[in-house]
């Protein structure tokens, strides 16, 4: 009745009309929305500009010696395209990292949500969140020049770290990755509600078993959360590879004392020298790129899989 | 399975108790398994409850009830240190089971919390499979058991949920309907084999065929059990119980509500010749 022609309605009734709108909304809206699309759009952006290169770069260099080769050259005279070596600096580094980053990041997490008081979880949670926030720079020159000679120093045996190395790097990238895998996770394990707690105490459970037996796993959907993130944050960090962990591309490096080039630290070192653009060099450092978007992108979808299987519902 | 069987019992001074009460020389009367005498509990600075004092009788189910406030539930988490888990509550008086007092400082809550068991409000079974949330104390207590099927099996036909989740005991918890996951959570209290089993308001969550379960239940437990029930539910306290303390709110100069003991006595003489006339204005409906 409110939107019919007639005029003859009360003054009440027709203030109820529509006409009227607030501009703001609208406006607010178009913003909001065109805020939404730039993120989209920057990705869809980047998966354009990764592909022609890449095709070029395929065009010249096979799947099968990319994802097979055991060298990676591009700079040297006698030329190789392997991508194995660079996946495999950055599988260790990661690796490396996540042995580092999840035993002190859920350590953390438990103490911060199970044992601290609330005054110290008040203090602590924003000094470790303040991690998160030194530039990795930083975390690469202090992986270089501080904490690897006193890993040289202490190595018990002779045959010690290398200058630069996966190690090193991976230790650094770990405490970079703390405070992401400490915070969500006590997200989580702080949303699991006090009820659970009670009964677990009720029946006799010592608080570390409440925390471990109840609290964990009801949190795991977080947890596992936390850790991927994590993952893709190792796996697409750069400065503290690029830093201290070493350039050897050409073989496949396993041992972690040695340094090796990760796919990150390639793109960064090849980036900044003199590469024509449209040469196969310039292409591979697409096909590095592409190759790293495919990963984490796969890591965020079975992070949301996983999410999903562990999830233990407490409502 | 008699849990009181292998305990010794020292005998605790009747002195005062049952002073409110009709004085029926009932055997019981003279042996208490807990005794509560001048309890207070605060939270912060704030005395939440008032000079508490009561027995809980052996294998007797005993329910507190009260208006909303009165302190009933803050009692209960008296009974066995669930009130240590909040922050700045503090218990003055004394508690005592078989006459050791629960809060002197080389009493180890666990060790209390697995003799005194609880139920709550709301269900709260653990987002685990049904078996798992009936294992679950039995494992973290490390109770040698001969076999933990059968001890989940014994657990789950004495809460009267067997039959209706025999088939499924992979399957969560959360499953289960409201009155369902209530009897799983008095299965999973009952597998650690407590002595005193306390009920935080069990049924106000529940539809009435689901309480009228749990009540049956409340009796048949009692055989074994000693049970302590909270309830805003009159009915169901003149229904269950052999004891009932009716607790009050009362205000003081400064406006602050304290909860307080108005009357303890056996359940029939509570509701039909109550001492005390705030009793009688409560039972009759007149307040509260």
């Amino acid at each position: 009745m409110s939107t019919s022609t007639s005029n003859a309605g009360s003054a009440a009734g027709s203030a109820l009309r529509r006409g009227r709108r607030r501009p703001v909304d609208s406006t607010v809206k178009v913003l909001l929305v065109a805020a939404a699309l730039v993120s989209v759009a920057t990705t869809i952006g980047i998966v354009i500009a990764l592909v022609q290169p890449t095709i070029g770069f395929f065009q010249q260099v096979s799947v099968v010696e990319f994802i097979t080769g055991t060298s990676w050259t591009p700079t040297f005279a006698q030329k190789a395209y392997g991508v194995l070596p660079l996946v495999a600096a950055t599988l260790t580094v990661t690796g490396v990292a996540l042995t580092i980053a999840v035993p002190l990041g859920l350590g953390s997490a438990i103490y911060l949500s199970e044992y601290a008081n609330p005054r110290t979880r008040k203090v602590l949670k924003p000094i470790i969140e303040l991690l998160a926030g030194v530039p990795t720079v930083v975390y690469g020159f202090v992986a270089l020049f501080a904490l690897n000679p006193l890993l040289q120093k202490w190595w018990p045996t002779d045959n010690g770290p290398a200058f630069q190395n996966l190690l090193i790097a991976g230790i650094a990238m770990g405490i970079m990755i703390v405070p992401t895998i400490a915070s969500i996770s006590e997200d989580s394990m702080a949303a699991v509600p006090r009820s659970l707690r009670e009964g677990a105490y009720a029946l006799a459970s010592t608080k570390m078993q409440v925390s471990t037996r109840v609290v964990v796993p009801a949190a795991m959907s977080g947890i596992v959360a936390a850790v991927v993130l994590g993952i893709s944050r190792a796996v697409g960090e750069t400065m503290i590879v690029t830093i201290a962990g070493g350039l050897t591309s050409d073989r496949i490096v396993l041992n972690p004392l040695e340094g090796a080039a990760t796919m990150t630290a390639f793109i960064a070192n090849i980036s900044s020298g003199d590469i024509p653009v449209g040469s196969l060099d310039y292409d591979s450092v697409f096909a590095v790129g592409a190759l790293l978007f495919l990963i984490t992108f796969a890591l965020n979808a079975v992070s949301i899989r996983m999410v999903r299987r562990f999830r233990e519902v407490y409502e | 399975m008699n849990p009181t069987d292998t305990t010794n019992r020292p005998g605790v001074s009747i002195a005062g108790v049952g002073a409110q009460s009709t004085g029926a020389p009932t055997p019981d009367v003279a042996d208490p398994v807990m005794e509560l005498s001048g309890v207070s509990v605060y939270y912060g600075a704030y005395e939440a409850v008032r000079d508490t004092s009561m027995p809980i009788q052996e294998k007797q189910i005993t329910a507190m009830i009260g208006p909303s406030g009165c302190g009933k539930s803050t009692i209960l988490r008296s009974l066995n240190r669930m009130n240590d888990l909040i922050p700045g509550a503090r218990v003055s008086g004394s508690v005592t089971y078989h006459g050791q007092d629960l809060y002197t400082k080389d009493v180890d809550p666990i060790e209390v919390r697995r003799r005194i068991g609880m139920v709550f409000q709301k269900p709260n079974p653990f987002p685990k499979s049904i078996y798992d949330n009936v294992a679950y104390g039995p494992r973290v207590t490390g109770m040698k058991v001969a076999s933990m099927d059968d001890l989940v099996e014994k657990a789950l036909r004495d809460a009267a949920l067997w039959d209706e989740v025999k088939d499924k005991l992979k399957t969560s918890g959360l499953a289960l309907s409201g009155g369902q996951q209530q009897r799983l959570c008095i299965a999973r209290t009952i597998a650690v084999r407590p002595e005193i089993i306390l009920m935080d308001e069990p049924c106000s969550a529940l539809d009435p065929i689901a309480t009228a379960k749990i009540e049956d239940l409340m009796s048949e437990l009692s055989n074994d059990y000693t049970i302590v029930i909270v309830t805003h539910n009159m009915q169901q306290a003149a229904r269950v119980s052999h004891y009932t303390a009716f607790f009050t709110a009362e205000v003081d100069e400064r406006q602050e509500r304290h909860g307080r003991l108005v009357e303890f006595s056996q359940t029939g003489k509570l509701f039909t010749n109550p001492a005390d006339k705030r009793t009688e204005d409560y039972i009759t409906g007149r307040f509260g």
